[in-house]
């Protein structure tokens, strides 16, 4: 015997999509053999007739809900009825409700554009594809892989040389940086200690006795074992020097590898001189040289090199006696500024401006320079009230006072601008004051000048830049010769073979983009930083003749 | 290979993106659509013989060749069929498109849609409504009766109607629904509206007899899918009209006729259809129906996720969200999963729950391929015996398989 019941619900509405819903919730009840759940269109009674479910004693109009159950007891039926809106309230929270996880790096880089590391953890013979979409997205790699070729791995830091950015790996356990373990990294404290590490245990060793010593690192950068092996060259560990010797924040440097090729230690230790910071090297079963060379110091041991590089560390709190070690801009053209700062950003750190490129270049107090900082005085923060610089030199020639007690202050340069409504004779004004300075000044002090005009102005070119020049100006007339000049003075690779590292990426806090083993995201995300993992597969699904198809439908 | 794919494929989207589909006419289709003749039949999906089509297609054939009055009875019709008496193709060889079986034959009234933008048309058969219908596979007396009162008094109203105005701009229309809760593909409730909105006044005008207009009203007011076929062929218009770019990726047709998915490819043959059996949709029923009852994916309805709306911008239909797991975040999910397969995101179809992004547009047979997500079709499920009808609804992805081959084919075309 089997029962039916029913119940109408007047002026009530819901999507068709819930009612279905509803009805598979009446269906899993116990008893109920059969139910429709519908808005009680003749269509809808049509359907409800085929199927016996619509006795001749119901009457419902159009707008109404009509809610029938067959079931085999009156029990069961009633009670199906009565649970109509606990099911109607139910709601699928135990349903994965996640954030999207996209399964390609150019989603994931959509997801996270600030991201500007990938972290590959894919099988080997995959990972180097994934390395190369990343550089080709203008992203740092750290890459865990092993099994990488070692022609992969050539090509790949080549590549990312070119682009400015670092490879970390293949085969690299271990990285900090600004403060963010990637892969297996222990949680040290911030500090002045930078790391190049070819050897990821012996990195997590010295990083973990600083820390216990009391001090910090600023960053850890990995290279991979075979970096400095003579085939890859150390590309890795050259950039790595170099960014950390261009770091404000990095104080010391310790520079770790299993034995390397003798032609690479050479022109490690090289490069290490050059950067004038105390540099701290063990080459693990290498024998040093001497303990000690210039601003060179050898270890013997992991612990040791930890300790050094704190003890070094507090030695070079000592002021320095070299303190003209910075460069101010005062510009009165916003385009020559922005120009300047742009060149000067790859090379020179860190820098600070009233009109910044990216936000932490933003100088807070434009009435304070710190460190490198080009001024544009003719933002519209220094205009009120005021002439132009371009005509009134009054504000400049204050600021260049200002600059100059500053005895960290070794280069301060301007920009001339002539023509038409421009000051009449800018050098005139401008010589006695800079003559005015010099007097007073002890230390270095260099002036240079970006001259921008014509023979036909009213002030005439040549005769603005031969009194500059006896003046005692270093003067040039486009911006680009300025940078290339500030930069062999300031920056700290100064004959620079590759393009630099931005030091600025490094510094910013850290999002990336998890490709392969999940744990290394959730420990991103435990860190503290933004991440985004990728649900990575292997490449139209592990067929290799589609997957080589695909490679080269995508030149 | 000195061919740029990329360059092909923003060329093919852009095609897409800027057609502007107008509902211009309702004609007869023996009088529009290119190559129609009195004893063929099109159908929905890639071309099929007779012999492998399944239960919903052959009962529409049957149902047509009734209507037209080329047979008496399915008694009288099958035999004509088996001796060759009448010819099948494909809805898209001929610029149309329909729901569902898709069966559309010469004496059937049709929206005609016109691209302003490339000149190309497309046409799609008048919705039936719910229940016993044709396009379900169903050709009993009242189907037949309804769908010549929907030629005669519905098509005549609609034609009139229509040459009373400049036509109805489609691209706009849908832009609107999509903002009003409907995917364009399994919700169409907003759009229907919007067209019985814009087509009240003009059947107005022409209608004389106050019952009949009365009834045309209804009849395009009750049925939330009335806008689905003008729907279908603005996509149409659109996906044609990116079709044939030299070197392309883009897929721009999806079809099912009930037994195979076809695909067809920018920068392949016209007539080049890669194709594999269809799959069964997974869904939610009727009542009185299950999965057992369902009959494999059918219908060209698939156009809409071609041309970037259905499935793919289910992130702006959250009423709808049960098909994809429950919750409106699954659905958001649904269409950030679809961006990963697509060139290009729509400049007029938005979704303000993304922030206005424009749907996923334009799916790259390379990036199917590599990543291994075939797109998400909403659809309707039709019963797999001709003429119970529609069962349900839910969710179909094409065969994998297909894309495979379409990129082999390419990388062959092209010695790639």
């Amino acid at each position: 015997m089997t029962v039916i019941k029913w119940n109408v619900r007047a002026g009530t509405y819901y999507d068709s999509v819930v009612l279905m819903q509803l009805q598979r919730g009446l269906l899993e009840l116990p008893g109920v053999l059969d139910a429709g759940v519908v808005m009680a269109t003749q269509a809808n009674r049509d359907l409800l007739a085929t199927n016996n479910l619509l006795p001749d004693s119901i009457s419902a109009n159009p707008d109404d809900l009509l809610i029938v159950v067959k079931a085999d007891t009156e029990n069961s039926a009633t009670d199906a009825i009565g649970k109509v809106d606990e099911l109607l309230a139910r709601r699928k929270s135990s349903s994965v409700s996640q954030d999207f996880r996209p399964r390609s790096l150019s989603a994931a880089v959509k997801q996270l554009p600030e991201a500007n590391w990938v972290l590959i953890s894919v099988p080997g013979r995959y990972a180097a594809g994934v390395a190369r979409e990343a550089l080709e997205l203008g992203k740092h790699v750290f890459l865990y892989s092993d099994n990488v070729s070692l022609e992969d791995e050539i090509a790949l830091k080549k590549s990312a040389r070119e682009k400015g950015l670092l490879v970390m790996g293949p085969d690299c356990g271990t990285a900090i940086i600004n403060g963010i373990g990637l892969g297996f990294a222990n949680r040290v404290r911030r500090g002045s200690i930078g790391i190049v590490g070819a050897s990821g245990t012996g990195t997590q060793a010295v990083t973990a006795h600083i820390h216990n010593l009391g001090s910090g690192i600023s960053h850890a950068i990995g290279t991979g074992g075979r970096d400095l092996k003579s085939d890859v060259g150390a590309i890795t560990a050259q950039q790595a020097l170099d960014v950390l010797a261009r770091d404000d924040d990095t104080k010391v440097i310790v520079l770790i590898s299993k034995p390397p090729s003798p032609d690479i230690a050479t022109s490690l230790i090289s490069a290490a001189q050059k950067t004038g910071k105390p540099i701290v090297i063990y080459f693990i079963g290498y024998p040093p040289p001497a303990r000690k060379i210039g601003n060179l110091r050898f270890a013997i041991s992991l612990s040791e090199a930890a300790e050094i590089s704190v003890g070094e560390l507090e030695d070079s709190r000592i002021p320095q006696s070299s303190n003209s070690r910075f460069v101010r801009g005062l510009f009165s053209g916003g385009t020559l500024a922005y120009e300047t700062l742009l060149g000067l950003q790859a090379s020179i750190s860190p820098i600070y401006s009233n009109a910044p490129i990216t936000t932490y270049q933003l100088l807070e107090d434009p009435l304070h320079s710190r460190a490198h900082t080009i001024i544009d005085l003719g933002d519209e923060f220094f205009m009120v009230g005021r002439l132009h610089p371009m005509i009134d030199n009054d504000l400049r020639i204050r600021r260049m006072k200002q600059e100059a007690a500053d005895e960290q202050v070794g280069m301060i340069l301007f920009d001339v601008v002539l023509g038409e409504g421009s000051h009449i004779n800018p050098a005139g004004e401008l010589i006695p004051v800079i003559k005015e300075i010099r007097e007073t000044r002890t230390g270095e002090l260099e002036f240079v000048a970006i001259v921008i005009g014509t023979d036909d102005d009213p002030q005439n070119l040549q005769s603005q830049i031969d009194q500059l020049k006896d003046g005692g100006m270093t003067v040039f007339r486009t911006a680009t010769e300025a940078v290339e000049h500030i930069s062999l003075r300031f920056g700290s690779n100064k004959k620079s073979e590759f393009t630099p590292v931005n030091l600025d990426q490094l510094k910013q806090p850290l999002a990336a983009i998890n490709v392969g083993l999940e744990s290394f995201y959730d420990s991103l995300i435990s860190q503290g930083a933004q991440a985004v993992h990728v649900e990575w597969r292997p490449p139209a699904g592990g067929n290799e003749k589609l997957a080589s198809l695909l490679t080269r439908m995508k030149k | 290979m000195s061919m740029d794919i990329d360059q092909a494929n923003q060329t093919a989207v852009n095609r897409m993106m800027e057609a502007r589909p107008i509902l211009k006419a309702v004609a007869t289709a023996r009088d529009v659509i290119p190559g129609m003749k009195d004893n063929l039949f099109l159908h929905a999906g890639p071309p099929i013989e007779w012999a492998r089509m399944s239960g919903p297609l052959r009962g529409a054939i049957i149902g047509a060749m009734l209507f037209e009055g080329i047979a008496k009875s399915e008694a009288e019709a099958t035999p004509m069929v088996e001796r060759g008496e009448v010819e099948f193709d494909s809805c898209h060889h001929h610029g149309t498109v329909g729901p569902m079986a898709g069966v559309t034959s010469a004496s059937m009234k049709v929206y005609v849609v016109e691209n302003a933008e490339h000149g190309n048309k497309s046409f799609s058969n008048l919705n039936e409504g719910y229940g016993k219908v044709l396009r379900y596979g169903a050709f009993s007396d009242d189907v037949l009766k309804k769908l010549h009162w929907m030629n005669n008094v519905l098509g005549t109203a609609l034609a009139d109607a229509l040459a009373q105005s400049n036509g109805i701009d489609l691209r706009a229309l849908i832009a609107e629904a999509l903002h009003m809760g409907d995917e364009g593909h399994n919700r169409n409730k907003a759009g229907s509206l919007i067209y019985l909105k814009l087509i009240s006044p003009l059947i107005a005008k022409v209608v004389k007899d106050n019952a009949a207009e009365s009834e045309v009203l209804q009849f395009i007011g009750d049925n939330a899918l009335s806008v689905l076929n003008p729907v279908m062929a603005a996509c149409k218009a659109m996906t044609d009209a990116a079709h044939g770019v030299e070197g392309s990726t883009i897929v721009t047709t999806m079809a099912r006729n009930g037994t195979d998915f076809g695909i067809r490819v920018s920068g392949l043959g016209e007539k080049q259809w890669f194709t594999a059996p269809a799959e069964i949709p997974v869904g939610l029923f009727f009542s009185g129906f299950s999965q057992d009852d369902a009959n494999p994916d059918i219908g060209d309805s698939a156009i809409t996720e071609t041309a970037g709306i259905g499935g793919f911008a289910m992130a702006t239909a959250p009423a709808i969200v049960t098909f994809v797991g429950g919750t409106p975040k699954d659905a958001v999910n649904a269409t950030l999963e679809m961006y990963e397969i697509t060139f290009a995101e729509s400049k007029y179809f938005t979704m303000p729950v993304l922030d206005f992004r424009g749907t996923p547009t334009g799916i790259d047979l390379r990036k199917v391929v590599e990543l291994g997500i075939a797109p998400r079709i909403n659809t309707g499920i039709a019963h797999k015996n001709a003429g119970v009808g529609q069962v349900g609804a839910g969710l179909v992805r094409p065969p994998l398989k297909i894309f495979e081959d379409a990129l082999l084919a390419f990388a062959e075309k092209y010695n790639i």
